[in-house]
């Protein structure tokens, strides 16, 4: 475990500006808008190698560069605080531990781009971060932080907290856009990118809420600094929030390179009740299921990306072996069949149909065509939907599919090994 | 622009930076398949029947919103595509009702004519249509829920186009449908049956009421005087359901037709057209003389007056008393022409053919009665015309071209105008000027009135009076001009607005496509029309005239009160 970016959570009076600056708060802020141009700044984010925290893992450096060099009479900065993806909850350790610090990235991340104007987009089922957040702003305007001429310099930026009404969808960064726009939260097809044409038409930084609190910290310690946390395609440190069947769960920050064991075993102390571990899915709902055999994989894009995973939001979430796999997805798959937009026809139609095919496995009804059903369903979404909710919300079915053929099998044949789920004729022996 | 050379299916292509795949593709002569796009509307991308696979993607990109790249290698017509293009189409074809021999666009459906050619052989998917019951509730628009696959070209046209914002898309994932707002029906809401939404959707989940089988029984019954009369802009595109080219003027054969399966009479709107003009102008005269409401706005197009009575109702004054030509016609029906003929009009039936579905709420509005029946009785679109005609099995090619009947049927080409946007403007200025000025007008062409932009304005000098007129078609765009009115910005005589996208020929009742381009070709025949007439001056009529003599007496007199003019209602609460 690492102390980098979350150093500040818990230690401080979350709102008390006083209290930030004597922990060096805004020192980066003052660095940037006095000792640096915006492409400076840019260049150093670049130079850190920080990848977004969302979950795309796209350069972040590369993403101001683009809203940099739009011109444009308007430019925005979105912090994305809809945290909404199952099992993740790091986001909301920092928006109620460290908020100024996310707030001063913001600011960083508008002197960067030429933006005047933010928006804190934050899930509504965070009232007291929300709460947090608008005195925050409050403090931080009367402060001179916030408001025209910051700190007595030539940058102006003012933030507004807007929140959802409990959309998954809204934390896709187009669907966020419409949201605040005040239509429905439902995504864009890109291009256009928010870079290019975001919020309002204009062009729009949408950044994590990890992400950004991460900015004053690379302008604390220098990109070269920062990048001596991690490995080299993963620079710096990552916040995972752990859940399911582990002794201690909770959010950690951990460097990358880490293994997945480690921190199950090392960090959370195992499983409870010394249970085997099933799979981990990472990233939460829409992340990949890695059996446990592969559990000395690291935390790292690249490494992940070569076996097909991605890391997304970082949630580890631990299942062990009294979870029946095809139950678990059924589930899974019932949130995401909730949660779509219905804008595109796969992810509209094809969520409504696994949830259908898996009932009707887990109750004892399925055929050898409802798996083939499950794989045909499950591509088109993945490969033919508008977003990433849709390409994504079968990627827990496909690596189970595939790493636990043989359980989906079994209940063809009225055997669920982990006793979950309710056949006719009751749980039937092998 | 940026040049860039792409592959498809190792075709190369070289197109501006920018162009969609689908653009580059159709420069190729590559077909690629759409569902929700539409030529006349944005970019949607949410089928996804469109997809296609590009070279180094792991995903497939949709053609309809992927500009293209540089060097970019794009393949249309893999297995792949084909069998993901197949799968998104069982996924709509599952939730779809599939009813398609009873269904009103069989024949004319763009899923259906996907289905063919994707060879969609059976659906892998639960068959889960559900049994929705369909919203009846208004005289003019059906919605069929079960035949939705929530494209969303409805709701474009509605909002974007129309400014009417009627129907929205509401609930998400699969539960997603498009309703009329929060409601159920449209008849809760602000719709004005204007049917461009129909016009649009790919499918039949949205149509006209038909009236068809009450026409075959009114011409059953021995008992009744059936007379029909026909709108200026159906015989300029009736034939494109008949295999004619756009454009084709098909008049005489409809007339034809229309005798062969037994009207009594067949009459041409274009008549009361003329009637419309001599009024209205002789309205506008008196408003400029006597300082009445200013600018006057036409009357005759059906969904522009529902939306300004919903959305405008502050703003009623400036609109025309006058009917609309089908209305003053069906009022002389009963009347004048019960009289000259010795019919009883109870007997009588008015049959309209109209290129519009909220003609027939028309027909039903208050007021609408004044011959003491109910006017008009039956409203027929373009399409259930063509759908008559392919019934009676009379084949349209082959009928002799027949006029219509007197004393109706004799009209103006400034009647015959009305079916494009501007028609009514002009029609009414080679009247109104000859009036003013007790001169004659040779030249009758009013040109910047003409073609399908939004928003046309001219100014005409009339001995000392400069007469400002502006023409406007597509709801937003009166929605434009009335702001102006509000706001003191309107310094205009006379405003012609046509609730539909190119007037007329544009209408809610026309043959599907319905695109601009069809519209184009409908709108230089409208003008073909007029050149074709000996008359193209409203008041040079000879049986208006006569008319006026006989029974009305004077333009805006005791009688064209009673008959041919209406009041107008508050609807916006």
């Amino acid at each position: 475990m690492v102390n980098l970016v979350s150093r500040l959570c818990g230690k401080l009076d979350p709102l008390s500006i006083d209290d930030y600056r004597e922990n060096g708060g805004f020192k980066s802020l003052e660095k940037a808008l006095f000792k640096m141009k915006p492409i400076d700044v840019i260049d150093e984010i670049k130079k850190s190698n920080l990848k977004g925290r969302g979950g795309a893992a796209f350069p972040t450096g590369l993403k101001w560069q683009f809203v940099f060099m739009e011109e444009s009479d308007e430019k925005y900065v979105i912090c994305n605080a809809d945290e909404g993806e199952p099992g993740t909850f790091k986001d909301k350790v920092l928006l109620d531990g460290c908020p100024l610090q996310i707030i001063e990235g913001m600011l960083i991340a508008g002197y960067a781009v030429g933006a005047k104007k933010g928006f804190i987009y934050i899930r509504g089922e965070y009232p007291k971060s929300r709460e947090l957040l608008i005195e925050a702003v409050d403090r931080l305007k009367k402060e001179g932080y916030l408001g025209k001429n910051i700190l007595g310099s030539d940058f102006s930026f003012d933030i507004e907290i807007r929140s959802g009404a409990g959309a998954y969808v809204c934390g896709e960064e187009t669907a966020l856009i419409e949201s605040i726009e005040g239509n429905p939260g439902r995504s864009r097809f890109k291009p256009p990118y928010p870079p290019n044409k975001g919020l309002w038409g204009k062009p729009t930084l949408v950044n994590n809420v990890e992400t950004l609190a991460n900015i004053p910290v690379i302008l604390e310690i220098g990109a070269e600094n920062y990048k001596k946390y991690g490995t080299e395609s993963s620079s710096g440190t990552k916040l995972i929030s752990v859940s399911g069947s582990v002794v201690n769960k909770g959010v950690y920050e951990v460097e990358f390179g880490i293994t997945l064991r480690e921190i199950i075993y090392d960090i959370c102390g195992g499983l409870v009740k010394d249970r085997n571990l099933k799979f981990v899915q990472l990233g939460g709902s829409s992340g990949a299921c890695i059996p446990a055999d592969m559990l000395d994989l690291r935390l790292d894009f690249d490494e992940l990306r070569n076996h097909g995973i991605g890391l997304g939001s970082g949630a580890i979430l631990v299942v062990d072996e009294n979870t029946c796999v095809v139950d678990f997805i059924k589930v899974t798959s019932q949130f995401f069949q909730h949660e779509s937009c219905g804008k595109c026809t796969p992810c509209r139609e094809g969520n409504y149909h696994l949830v259908r095919t898996l009932k009707r496995i887990t109750e004892g009804k399925g055929s050898e065509r409802d798996l083939e059903l499950l794989k045909n369903i499950s591509d088109v979404m993945e490969q033919c939907s508008l977003c990433g909710l849709g390409q994504a919300a079968p990627t827990a079915l496909i690596t189970t599919m595939k790493y636990f053929k043989e359980e989906y099998e079994e209940h063809l044949k009225g055997y669920c090994r982990a006793g979950k789920c309710t056949f006719k004729g009751g749980v039937l022996d092998d | 622009m940026t040049k860039v050379k792409v592959f498809i299916d190792d075709k190369e292509v070289i197109v501006d930076e920018g162009t969609t795949i689908l653009e580059a593709a159709k420069k190729a002569n590559i077909n690629i398949p759409t569902l929700c796009y539409h030529p006349d509307q944005k970019i949607k991308g949410i089928c996804r029947i469109c997809i296609v696979e590009i070279e180094g993607q792991k995903n497939f990109s949709a053609s309809c919103c992927t500009p293209v790249r540089d060097g970019m290698r794009v393949r249309t017509n893999t297995r792949r595509v084909r069998e993901a293009r197949k799968s998104i189409m069982e996924f709509i074809l599952a939730r779809h009702d599939g009813d398609c021999l009873t269904c009103i666009r069989n024949g004319n459906c763009e899923l259906q004519k996907l289905s063919e050619e994707l060879n969609i052989k059976e659906i892998k998917y639960d068959r889960i249509a559900e049994n929705l019951p369909l919203d009846e509730s208004n005289p003019s628009i059906v919605r069929n829920p079960n035949k939705c696959i929530k494209c969303g070209r409805c709701i474009e046209v509605c909002h974007d186009v129309q400014g009417v914002g009627a129907i929205d898309a509401i609930n998400r994932s699969s539960d997603l449908k498009i309703l009329p707002g929060l409601y159920e029906k449209l008849s809760d809401v602000a719709c004005v049956y204007c049917g461009q939404c129909i016009n649009v959707c790919p499918v039949g989940a949205i149509y006209e009421k038909e009236d068809i089988e009450r026409v075959w029984d009114v011409l059953e019954d021995k008992s009744k005087h059936v007379v029909v009369q026909m709108a200026p802009a159906v015989r300029v595109s009736l034939g494109e359901i008949f295999g004619f080219k756009p454009g084709s003027i098909v008049t005489g054969k409809i007339v034809a037709f229309l005798k062969a399966i037994g009207f009594d009479r067949v009459f041409d709107t274009n008549f009361t057209a003329d009637l419309t003009i001599v009024e209205e102008g002789n309205e506008l005269l008196y408003r400029i003389k006597n300082g009445g409401k200013l600018p006057m706005i036409t009357s005759c197009s059906p969904g522009w007056i529902r939306y300004i009575e919903f959305f405008y109702p502050e703003l009623l004054e400036h609109v025309s008393t006058c009917k609309s030509p089908q209305q003053m016609f069906g009022a002389l029906a009963k009347t004048y022409y019960a009289q000259k003929f010795g019919i009883d009009p109870k007997d009588i039936v008015v049959v309209s053919i109209m290129p519009c579905t909220a003609k027939k709420a028309e027909v039903v509005r208050e007021g609408m009665d004044s011959s003491g029946y109910q006017d008009v009785d039956i409203v027929l679109t373009t399409r259930e015309l063509g759908k008559m005609i392919k019934e009676s099995r009379i084949q349209l090619e082959d009928l002799e071209e027949v006029e219509f009947d007197k004393p109706f049927g004799i009209a103006t080409g400034a009647g015959a105008i009305f079916g494009a946007t501007g028609g009514v403007m002009e029609a009414a200025l080679r009247t109104v000027y000859e009036k003013v000025t007790g001169k004659e007008l040779k030249k009758v062409e009013f040109t910047a009135l003409r073609g399908i932009d939004e928003y046309k304005e001219a100014k005409v000098e009339m001995d000392n009076v400069k007469v400002k007129v502006a023409v406007v078609n597509g709801l937003k765009n009166a929605k434009m001009i009335l702001d102006m009115i509000k706001e003191g910005k309107a310094d205009y005589h006379f405003i012609e607005v046509m609730c539909c996208p190119g007037g007329c020929i544009g209408g809610g009742g026309q043959p599907i496509p319905n695109t601009n381009e069809i519209k184009k070709k409908r709108i230089e025949a409208i003008y073909n029309v007029d050149i074709s007439y000996a008359i193209r001056k409203s008041h040079l009529n000879p049986v208006v005239n006569v008319l006026y003599e006989e029974f009305l007496q004077e333009p805006l007199g005791h009688k064209s009160h009673q008959l041919l003019h209406t009041h107008y209602i508050n609807r916006k609460n």
